[in-house]
């Protein structure tokens, strides 16, 4: 007689890939690999089902390391991407993931406007304050006193961008922050912002261990938020004053309706195309 | 961070117990052969030997434990709901080691081995302390046994190898992820 379980139909490992990540050991990006596939996982969703999209940067390398949908697009662009698929095959999961660079700075436009549009699907930004694949330099979310950067050896003196602050502000529905090495608190947390109607943001303090290598501590820094998730973005704001950044937990849960435009009715022909030109 | 009270947290049965046990040695297999990938990417050829051979060694357990497993319907549980002490499952070498590199020596990767073999120990130990219950004893302690083993051939092979000198990590030209 063989052993018998009441686990779901799929196993994280049924999400990984072949190829094998060329991330550096240590870095926080294998651990939100697997929370990502074990939250998959657990909500038992089929790899067909599911769309990840990123843009550009070491975390934005994470759909090669997918059998689900993936698209390693343009930089800045993996939520405008993202949307256009949820938009037009609203059936399917959709989550967009990249690092802080990606989604702050050169995205940060695209950020703003998609926690305001609403659009039902996970945001996952891997943060750890660099620029990793460019070898070393600040980010939006860089500490203004960092120095350890060729480009800013006195550190930017600029005050860093405040994610969660943002989401909120712009309309987020859910608003999330963990930590990559609590893998499983992770996935936790991950199928939760998925389960969440609306546009549901996670920030992952991922440290990269090769240019921030101080960001190993980040293990003893992190702690429970100590107060419960709210649903009054008012309360959120105030909690988010006294943030010191390691608070980790969902922050807010929304209910504000998704956006979900309808569905125009598809072309027959290429003829029907041009009947929309003047020329 | 306190103990939880395995009472509390879900070792209320053998099939409990048996199902902590899998997760442990499944997570533990998988972390290793991770590892020995990303050794194998980064050129570490011997701490990736290493690695898979520490895979293998995990495999085995996994086997063990399906087979005593086997007429027992295991409960599935999620991944955040696992009775750990911590927020990975003891036996799975942490991701968050001082030592884990890609230049690192195989003295970290055993010394990184040893640290999970001896938190599967406790793990077990204090069900061992703590239960209530005859047959949840009895097994926790079996259970440990094939741990200690594990740790006593660590030790050994630990005992083989000179810390790295300090500076050990130190990389003039850091990797840019390329291909």
């Amino acid at each position: 007689m063989e052993a018998t379980s009441t686990c779901p139909s799929y196993s994280a490992r049924d999400y990984k890939s072949e190829v094998k990540p060329v991330w550096c050991p240590g870095c926080g990006d294998y651990s939100v690999l697997g929370s990502i596939t074990k939250a998959l996982a657990e909500l038992s969703i089929p790899p067909e089902s599911v769309a990840l999209v990123s843009g550009i940067g070491c975390s934005s390398r994470l759909p090669a390391y997918t059998n689900v949908f993936g698209f390693h697009g343009v930089h800045g662009r993996a939520l405008p991407i993202a949307t256009g698929i949820k938009v037009s095959r609203p059936e399917l999961t959709v989550i967009a993931s990249g690092g802080d660079g990606d989604g702050f700075s050169i995205g940060g436009n695209h950020f703003m406007h998609a926690c305001r549009r609403n659009v039902d699907m996970t945001y996952i930004v891997m943060d750890n304050e660099v620029y990793g694949m460019t070898k070393g330099q600040a980010s939006p979310t860089t500490a203004p006193d960092w120095e350890k950067s060729k480009l800013t050896p006195q550190g930017t003196g600029i005050n860093p961008f405040h994610p969660l602050v943002i989401a909120l502000a712009a309309g987020a529905n859910f608003i999330a922050r963990g930590f990559s090495g609590d893998q499983n608190g992770t996935a936790q947390l991950i199928t939760e912002a998925i389960r969440h109607p609306g546009f549901s943001f996670v920030q992952l303090l991922s440290p990269c261990v090769t240019f921030r290598p101080e960001q190993r501590d980040w293990k003893d820094m992190v702690h429970p938020a100590a107060v419960d998730p709210t649903d009054d973005p008012a309360r959120a704001a105030r909690r988010l004053m006294t943030d010191d950044g390691f608070n980790v937990g969902v922050l807010y849960r929304g209910s504000r309706k998704p956006f979900q435009p309808e569905r125009q009715a598809s072309v027959d022909s290429v003829a029907d195309l041009e009947k929309e030109f003047v020329l | 961070m306190s103990k939880p009270d395995p009472q509390e947290t879900g070792i209320h049965s053998v099939e409990h117990l048996l199902a902590h046990a899998l997760a442990m040695e499944v997570e533990a297999v998988e972390r290793y052969e991770s590892l020995a990938d990303q050794m194998e990417t980064h050129n570490n050829r011997d701490v990736a030997v290493l690695f898979r051979k520490l895979a293998e060694i995990e495999k085995l357990h996994v086997d063990n434990v399906n087979d005593i497993s086997e007429g027992h319907t295991l409960p599935h549980i999620a991944p955040w709901e696992y009775s750990w002490e911590a927020p990975e499952s003891p036996e799975a070498p942490s991701v968050s080691a001082e030592g884990l590199h890609y230049m690192m020596h195989p003295y970290h990767a055993i010394a990184m081995a040893l640290e999970a073999e001896r938190r599967g120990v406790d793990f077990y130990d204090r069900l061992v302390a703590q239960s209530e219950r005859e047959d949840i004893r009895k097994l926790a302690a079996e259970l440990c046994e094939t741990e200690r083993e594990h740790v006593t051939l660590l030790e050994g092979w630990l005992a083989r190898f000179q810390p790295p000198p300090k500076g050990w990590n130190e990389d003039p030209d850091p990797p840019l992820l390329q291909g």
